[in-house]
């Protein structure tokens, strides 16, 4: 399905990251959007504020994140997309609201335009140390896809992809920006809304008899009704069985929760998403997401201008995991440099993957800039030393 | 043979709420004698002679005790996290304006966790019904000292008795902006059938306090005797004053309880406001979200409008 032209501003534009996050939740159909401001991502909704009248949406800035991250749960049972923004400590807030999401099978997408912390930390400026906090900030077992954008066009491509992921799979999306992919300005070019590929919600119609909100068929993704259908649902945070119903039990637990799962990581391969640069002849593999995978760049060059064998992985879907690429390369490669705006978050998944057949080197950063390509160009160095 | 004596088929009638409930997940987990069950009867007997279509009705939940009202009416119905049935109904609202909101939870969700929202969707006039059961304590979780519990009465975390000032919950619903207030009891079915019915066709932010026994954590501990000694109390010491100022209506321990509804007045609606102002801002360029429409002209010139709303504005 194609695009409602209304919300897409087709044409080349020169804007920032976290305004191109807001087109491409626009161009995404998400008519709601509920947020409290926060830098350095509230660029998102300020543009959420200025556009939505135009395009049939519905912005409020709630009284704050946990608010804003149950609301848009609200307005997507009532039948349309919806999305929060938050950066930091806004998206700690919202952290029981994930599980909430997760457990509810609520189509939403957060968007944390990530600043240095822990709290307040260095509000303006840039740090990857959410990325743990994604996958596992709510408590309890349940599996989300986070995505990590490297430039104000793919803030804009990904974050339709984001809302495409969500309604495919009924889960909740992180959009794991960084305050300099937010607020970097560069060319943003929106297609025509013909060409922009939208996953609608998936919507049972059948008859109201006998209907289960939370029965899934083979792809364990459940199909969805909304408020006002006549249906009569009932949507709880308790587990609950196929009805809906509460259910206190040891076995309806590990159904609901193991379904909750393995719809993800039984599409596992069709959701990770990663680029690689050769990598194909590569002795060490620097592994990267986000604005590091542009200040690797240089380093990587400086490395195989001097004849090291250095390949680039630059992963788009951070979650879930590309376990079965990075098990494949751990077989072959010497090391894996880990360059992250944290002092060691996605290193240790490599690590888990490379489980002990090859060297894995972080090149930490406890965030306020980028890194030096000096100080990823040294790891590398390292790495094809001694065995 | 005396087995026969049992076989004698008795015509049990439906109970007419019946068909407001979902049967299936009957027993409820309320404790006898809990004030909870009675107020849900007069919520669906209000619904029943309120004209409105269930399939276009919703109710939210919190957590707690009253909490649990959301997954035993046959209504769209929502339990969410733990204060939160607010937001949530904001935004279910804001999404599809055709459906009668209905938030039904308990004092501690809505005024100690959940207080934030209770007073911003109260000041933007978020067009929802709230339906308060306070029965001064958090039940569900072991009998807490709530925002609602007297100074003096016991609570497991308040052993020695609470000193802290309670909420007067008509009056911070009035001075957050409620544009319908009503208190009564779990005593006062009547009354109270007919304020929710009142409320559900209300306009904006409607607030109904509705006082219930807890007789297992609240009277038990503070020797206030079972759920019908504080059905007594609520008849003996209800005094009904429409009208009456919200300020004036504190309750204290086993004190003198003013009911009656407080407050009913008018006020633009959250959406009604948005609409307005955006229109007189903005025109015909205004384009409402699609379940926001009114019957207008100026929807017709939707995709034109839209597609010049972006040069216009970037």
């Amino acid at each position: 399905m194609h695009a409602d032209p209304t919300g897409v501003l087709a044409g080349a534009h020169f804007m920032d990251g976290d305004h191109a996050c807001s087109e491409g939740a626009m161009a995404a159909g998400c008519r709601f959007v509920a947020g409290y401001p926060i830098t350095p991502s509230t660029e998102v909704v300020e543009r959420i504020a200025e556009r939505f009248p135009y395009i049939g949406g519905i912005f409020i800035q709630m009284e704050d994140e946990i608010a804003s991250s149950i609301a848009i749960q609200g307005a997507a049972w009532g039948g349309i997309k919806a999305m929060t923004v938050t950066s930091g400590p806004g998206f700690s807030l919202m952290m029981e609201h994930i599980g909430l999401a997760a457990i509810t099978e609520t189509p939403c997408v957060f968007v944390d335009v990530q600043r240095a912390g822990p709290s307040t930390g260095l509000p303006t400026m840039p740090a990857q140390g959410d990325m743990m906090q994604a996958r596992w900030g709510s408590h309890g077992d349940y599996e989300i896809i986070a995505l990590s954008p490297n430039s104000p066009q793919e803030c804009f491509d990904l974050t339709i992809q984001a809302f495409n992921l969500s309604e495919k799979y009924r889960v909740p999306v992180l959009f794991m920006m960084d305050e300099c992919v937010g607020h970097m300005i560069e060319r943003v070019v929106i297609p025509p809304a013909e060409e922009i590929e939208i996953v609608e919600r998936r919507m049972y119609g059948g008859p109201k008899e006998g209907y289960q909100p939370f029965e899934a068929g083979r792809d364990l993704v459940p199909l969805m009704v909304k408020a006002g259908d006549g249906y009569r649902i009932h949507v709880t945070g308790l587990t609950h069985d196929e009805r809906g119903y509460p259910n206190m039990s040891v076995g309806a637990q590990a159904k609901l929760v193991q379904r909750l799962v393995d719809k993800i990581r039984l599409h596992a391969d069709e959701i990770v998403q990663f680029q690689e640069h050769d990598v194909d002849d590569a002795d060490v593999v620097v592994v990267t997401y986000g604005i590091t995978s542009r200040t690797a760049i240089p380093a990587i060059e400086q490395a195989r201008a001097k004849g090291m064998k250095v390949g680039h992985l630059r992963l788009v879907v951070v979650w879930p995991f590309p376990e079965k690429r990075i098990r494949a390369l751990a077989d072959r490669v010497k090391a894996f440099v880990v360059p992250e705006i944290n002092l060691g978050q996605m290193v240790y998944e490599v690590e888990r993957c490379a489980a002990g057949k090859s060297k894995v080197i972080l090149v930490p950063h406890g965030g306020g800039t980028v890194h030096q390509p000096k100080d990823i160009y040294t790891a590398i160095e390292k790495s094809l030393r001694g065995k | 043979m005396a087995e026969e004596l049992y076989d004698i088929e008795v015509a049990v009638p439906e109970n007419p709420i019946e068909s407001f409930l979902r049967m299936d997940r009957m027993p409820h987990i309320w404790c006898p004698g809990c004030g909870i069950g009675t107020t849900v009867n007069c919520f669906a007997r209000a619904l029943e002679t309120s004209g409105l279509d269930l399939d276009k009705v919703a109710i939210v939940s919190g957590i707690g005790c009253t909490g649990r009202v959301a997954g035993y009416v046959r209504l769209d119905s929502f339990h969410t996290t733990h204060g939160r049935a607010i937001p949530f109904a904001s935004g279910l609202k804001l999404a599809n304006p055709s459906l009668k909101v209905v938030v039904y939870s308990g004092d501690g969700d809505l005024t100690a966790i959940g207080g934030n929202h209770f007073i911003h969707a109260a000041r933007r006039n978020l067009d929802m019904t709230v339906i308060l059961i306070n029965n001064f304590i958090y039940g569900m979780t072991g009998g807490q000292v709530a925002p609602t519990t007297p100074i003096g009465a016991s609570a497991s975390t308040a052993p020695h008795g609470s000193f802290e000032e309670a909420f007067n919950l008509p009056f911070l619903a009035e001075s957050c902006g409620a544009v319908y207030v009503a208190r009564w009891t779990a005593y006062h079915v009547r009354h109270l059938t007919k304020a929710i019915k009142e409320a559900l066709l209300k306009k904006g932010f409607s607030f109904v306090e509705i006082l219930a026994p807890c007789p297992t954590l609240y009277s038990r501990r503070n020797k206030l005797g079972d759920g019908l000694d504080q059905m007594v109390y609520y008849k003996n010491s209800s005094e009904i004053k429409n009208g009456a100022e919200t300020k004036s209506v504190a309750l204290d321990l086993q004190g003198k309880i003013i009911v009656g509804k407080f407050v009913d007045k008018e006020r633009p609606t959250y959406i009604d406001a948005m609409n307005e102002h955006f229109r007189k801002r903005l025109g015909d360029r205004y384009i409402p979200s699609d379940e926001n429409k009114e019957p207008n002209p100026c929807l017709e010139r939707k995709s034109r409008s839209a597609a010049s709303a972006g040069r216009a504005s970037f």
